[in-house]
C-alpha cells in the first residue's frame, strides 16, 4: 500500500540546521536501505515556510496568499516521503526506524486513496 | 525548483466525506492542465489520518498516537509535487485550483523541497543568488 | 509586506504568468497573423509591457493568463485592422472585421481558444523547421516556447547574448524569407518534422546533463527545461511513441543527475554510482512514459530504444541486478535502427556482461580497425577489461596503455595507467 509522510521535527529538541556530514552519511545509509526495499520512492526536505514557501488561503471563490505570521510550528523545516509498505504497523515500524535517524518530532503518515477510492487500500 | 503543495485537510475530508461529482470533474481539469503544463510531477488524494498513523518521538518516549485527531489544522487530505520555475509560479497555479472541498474555506500550503545540491556548503548563500539572477532578469523587462 | 517587497512579488509573478502563457500567446498570435512569427511575439511582448506598467498600481488581475492573451488578441485585432499587414488576405480578415460588433469579434476570440493545443504543436514544428540552422532552433524554441530572455538562453549556452539576439532576429527573417507556413505536417513529413522537434529537445537537455556543479545555474537548469517541454509535446502528441520515447530516456537520465559525479565534480561510472541517489521518482515517471510508448506499439525508433536500455539499468536497484541479456538485445535492435560503431561497442559491452568476456571480446575484435573509432579510447579500455578477465595480462596491459594516451581527461589517464600497472610483469601483479 501506497504512503505518503510529513515530518515534523521537535522544534525544542531538535531544532533545524543544516545536516553534519555524519548525519547526511546516516540518512543516507538509511534511505538507501529502504530504497532497496522497495520502501521508498521519493521524499525530501523542506525549506522554511517563512522565505521558501507560502499558504493560500480560498474564500468564497477567491484565492489569496496569507502573509503571516504562521504558527511557530509550520516554521520548521522536516520534509515529506511517498512510501510503500505491506501495512500499516510496517508504516508506524518505518517511522520509527526514520526518527532513529532524523531526531526527535512526529512523523504523520497517510494512506493514499488509490483511484480516488477512499475505502481501497487501508 | 520543487515544491510539495499540500491540501490542508478539514472536518469534511477527515470526515471521509466523498467530494461531489462537479468538485472531482473540476479538480479532473486541473490536474490535467498541470500535465499539460509540464509541471505535476506527482498528486495524490489522501485517505482520512485515521487511516493511516501518528507517530512522535520526543526525549525517550515513542508513542503511536491513534486518530481521530482533535487539530485538523496540522492534517492534509492531499498532496501534489510540482516542478515550477518560481514559488510564484507555484502560487499562480495554486490560485488556479479549484476549491477543493465545497462550499467551505480552504488552504493550500506550499512548500520548498530541498534540491540534493543544496546539501552543499550551506544553501543559503545559492539560494539567495538564485533570487539576484532572477530578479536581475526581471529588470531586463523593462521597456527600452 | 513592505512596498518594495510588494513590488518585487509583483514583478516575480508577471515572471511567472509569463513563463505559464507566453508560448500560448505567441501560438494563437501566430494562427491569427498568417504565420508571422516575429509580429506575433512582438505582440505579446507589447501585452508583457502592458502589463509590468499597470498591474504594479493596479494590482494583478483575477486571472492574468486571460488578461494577456485578450490583451495580445486585441493588439493583434488592431494590427490587421490598420491593415499593416500587406497581403491579400490580411486585408481581407480587416474588413471583416470592420463590419463586425465587437461582441462578434470577441466571439471569434473565444473560438480561436479551442485550437490552443494545435497552435502550440504548430508553433514547435515552426520552430523546429529544418530551413533554420540547429543552434537557430535551440534559441528560437527556448525563446518563444521555453519564455526564456535572451539573457538565460546566452548563459545556459555560453555564448554572448548578441549572438543569441542575432541568432533569433535572423531565425525569424529566415522563417519568413523561406514562406514557411504555419502549419502541422502531415504524413511522412510530419515523422521527420517531428523527428527535427526532439532532437532539438534532446539538444538542450544534454548542455543542462554535461554541465558541472560551479557553473551558471541556467545550465543544468536545461535539463529542467527540456524536461518540461519533452512533457508539454507528450501531451501535444500523445500518440506518437517517439516522443514517449523521448520523455521516458529524459526523465530516466535526469534521475541520475546528482548521482552521477563524486564530491570532486569528477564522473562516477553508471554501475558505481550510489543508487540512494537516484531519484526513484523520474525512474518511475520514465518507466511509465516508457510504457506508454510500448503500449502504441509499432516499430521502435531511437529514443524509444535508448530509453528501454535505460530502464534496464533503472530497474535495477542494485547494479548486480541489471538484465544484460534484455539490454544486449536492445542494443542489437538499436544497431538496426541506428548503426553506428559507438553503439556496436555499447553493444559489445553488454554481451560481455550477459554472456561472458570472450563473447564481448569475439565483437570488440571486429572493430578495432572502425576508423571511427580509432581516437576513441573507450575501445582500448574495454578490450582491456575483457583481456584482462580472461587472463591475458600482457595484451590487456598494452591496450590500457593505449587508452591512457588516447584520453585527455587527467582522472581518465590515471585510472588507465593504474589498471595497467594491476597488469604487470607476475612480481608486480595484484589480483
Amino acid at each position: 500500500m501506497k504512503y505518503f509522510s510529513i515530518y515534523i521535527p521537535d522544534p525544542k529538541t531538535n531544532p533545524a540546521r543544516p545536516p553534519t556530514g555524519a548525519q547526511k552519511e546516516e540518512m543516507d545509509r538509511f534511505v538507501g536501505a529502504a530504497i532497496a526495499r522497495g520502501e521508498f520512492l521519493s521524499g525530501g526536505g523542506f525549506l522554511p515556510l517563512r522565505q521558501h514557501g507560502a499558504i493560500v488561503r480560498r474564500t468564497d471563490g477567491v484565492a489569496q496568499v496569507i502573509d503571516g505570521p504562521y504558527a511557530e510550528s509550520k516554521e520548521l523545516v522536516g520534509g515529506f516521503a511517498m512510501l510503500q509498505y505491506d501495512s500499516r504497523e510496517a508504516a508506524i515500524e518505518g517511522a520509527r526506524r526514520f526518527m532513529d535517524v532524523a531526531g526527535d518530532g512526529e512523523c504523520i503518515t497517510y494512506c493514499i486513496a488509490e483511484g480516488g477510492d477512499p475505502e481501497h487500500g487501508c | 525548483m520543487r515544491f510539495a503543495v499540500l491540501v490542508r485537510a478539514t472536518q469534511q475530508s477527515e470526515a471521509g466525506v466523498m467530494p461531489s461529482e462537479k468538485l472531482l470533474a473540476d479538480m479532473g481539469r486541473f490536474n490535467e492542465e498541470l500535465v499539460k503544463a509540464g509541471i505535476m510531477l506527482a498528486g495524490e488524494g489522501l485517505q482520512p489520518s485515521s487511516k493511516g498513523a501518528r507517530v512522535r518521538f520526543k526525549n525517550a518516549s515513542r508513542s503511536v498516537i491513534d486518530g481521530p485527531f482533535a487539530e485538523t489544522k496540522e492534517l492534509i487530505a492531499g498532496f501534489w509535487i510540482w516542478q515550477v520555475k518560481s514559488l510564484e509560479e507555484a502560487i499562480e497555479w495554486v490560485k488556479r485550483c479549484p476549491n477543493p472541498f465545497d462550499g467551505i474555506e480552504s488552504e493550500i500550503e506550499i512548500r520548498q523541497i530541498f534540491e540534493a545540491e543544496d546539501f552543499g556548503a550551506e544553501f543559503t548563500p545559492e539560494l539567495r543568488e538564485q533570487e539576484e539572477r532572477l530578479r536581475a532578469q526581471i529588470d531586463q523587462r523593462k521597456p527600452n | 509586506m513592505t512596498a518594495t517587497d510588494n513590488l518585487t512579488r509583483t514583478r516575480r509573478t508577471i515572471d511567472a504568468v509569463w513563463r505559464m502563457e507566453s508560448a500560448k500567446v505567441v501560438a494563437v498570435l501566430a494562427r491569427m497573423l498568417s504565420g508571422d512569427i516575429g509580429l506575433a511575439e512582438e505582440l505579446a511582448q507589447d501585452a508583457l509591457v502592458t502589463a509590468l506598467e499597470q498591474w504594479p498600481d493596479k494590482g494583478i488581475p483575477d486571472n492574468p493568463g486571460a488578461w494577456l492573451m485578450a490583451t495580445a488578441k486585441h493588439r493583434a485585432i488592431d494590427r490587421l485592422r490598420h491593415g499593416k499587414l500587406a497581403e491579400e488576405k490580411h486585408a481581407e480578415i480587416a474588413r471583416e472585421l470592420d463590419e463586425q460588433q465587437e461582441a462578434r469579434v470577441d466571439d471569434m476570440l473565444a473560438a480561436l481558444d479551442d485550437d490552443i493545443g494545435d497552435d502550440l504543436l504548430r508553433l514547435m514544428f515552426t520552430a523546429c523547421h529544418p530551413v533554420l540552422s540547429p543552434e537557430a532552433r535551440v534559441a528560437l524554441t527556448l525563446r518563444l516556447l521555453g519564455g526564456l530572455t535572451t539573457d538565460e538562453i546566452a548563459r545556459a549556452f555560453l555564448v554572448p547574448e548578441p549572438t543569441i539576439a542575432q541568432r533569433i532576429v535572423r531565425a525569424k527573417r529566415t522563417l519568413a524569407e523561406a514562406n514557411v507556413v504555419f502549419e502541422l505536417p502531415r504524413g511522412e513529413d510530419r515523422a521527420a518534422r517531428l523527428v527535427s522537434v526532439l532532437d532539438v529537445i534532446y539538444l538542450v537537455f544534454n548542455e543542462g546533463y554535461s554541465a558541472t556543479s560551479g557553473e551558471d545555474w541556467m545550465r543544468p537548469a536545461l535539463c529542467d527545461e527540456a524536461l518540461r517541454l519533452g512533457r508539454i509535446l507528450a501531451e501535444l502528441a500523445p500518440f506518437d511513441a517517439e516522443v514517449h520515447g523521448l520523455v521516458a530516456l529524459m526523465e530516466i537520465q535526469a534521475s541520475r543527475l546528482h548521482a552521477r559525479t563524486d564530491k570532486g565534480g569528477a564522473p562516477i561510472l553508471l554501475l558505481e554510482q550510489n543508487r540512494a541517489h537516484w531519484d526513484w521518482l523520474l525512474v518511475e515517471r520514465g518507466l511509465k512514459a516508457l510504457a506508454r510508448a510500448e503500449k502504441l506499439g509499432g516499430d521502435r525508433g531511437t529514443y524509444q530504444l535508448q530509453a528501454a536500455i535505460a530502464a534496464c539499468h533503472a530497474r535495477a536497484r542494485r547494479a548486480e541486478d541489471t538484465d544484460w541479456v534484455r539490454i544486449a538485445a536492445l542494443y542489437a535492435e538499436l544497431a538496426q535502427t541506428a548503426p553506428s560503431p559507438i553503439v556496436d561497442l555499447n553493444g559489445a559491452v553488454a554481451i560481455a556482461m550477459a554472456f561472458g568476456a570472450q563473447a564481448g571480446l569475439d565483437l570488440i575484435d571486429r572493430l578495432v580497425e572502425e576508423p571511427a573509432l580509432r581516437n576513441y579510447h573507450f575501445l582500448p579500455a574495454v578490450r582491456g577489461d575483457l583481456l584482462e578477465k580472461l587472463g591475458r595480462f600482457d595484451e590487456a596491459r598494452a591496450e590500457f596503455e593505449r587508452a591512457s594516451a588516447l584520453t585527455r581527461n587527467a582522472r581518465e589517464q590515471r585510472l588507465m595507467r593504474e589498471r595497467a600497472e594491476k597488469c604487470g610483469p607476475l612480481a608486480t601483479r595484484v589480483h
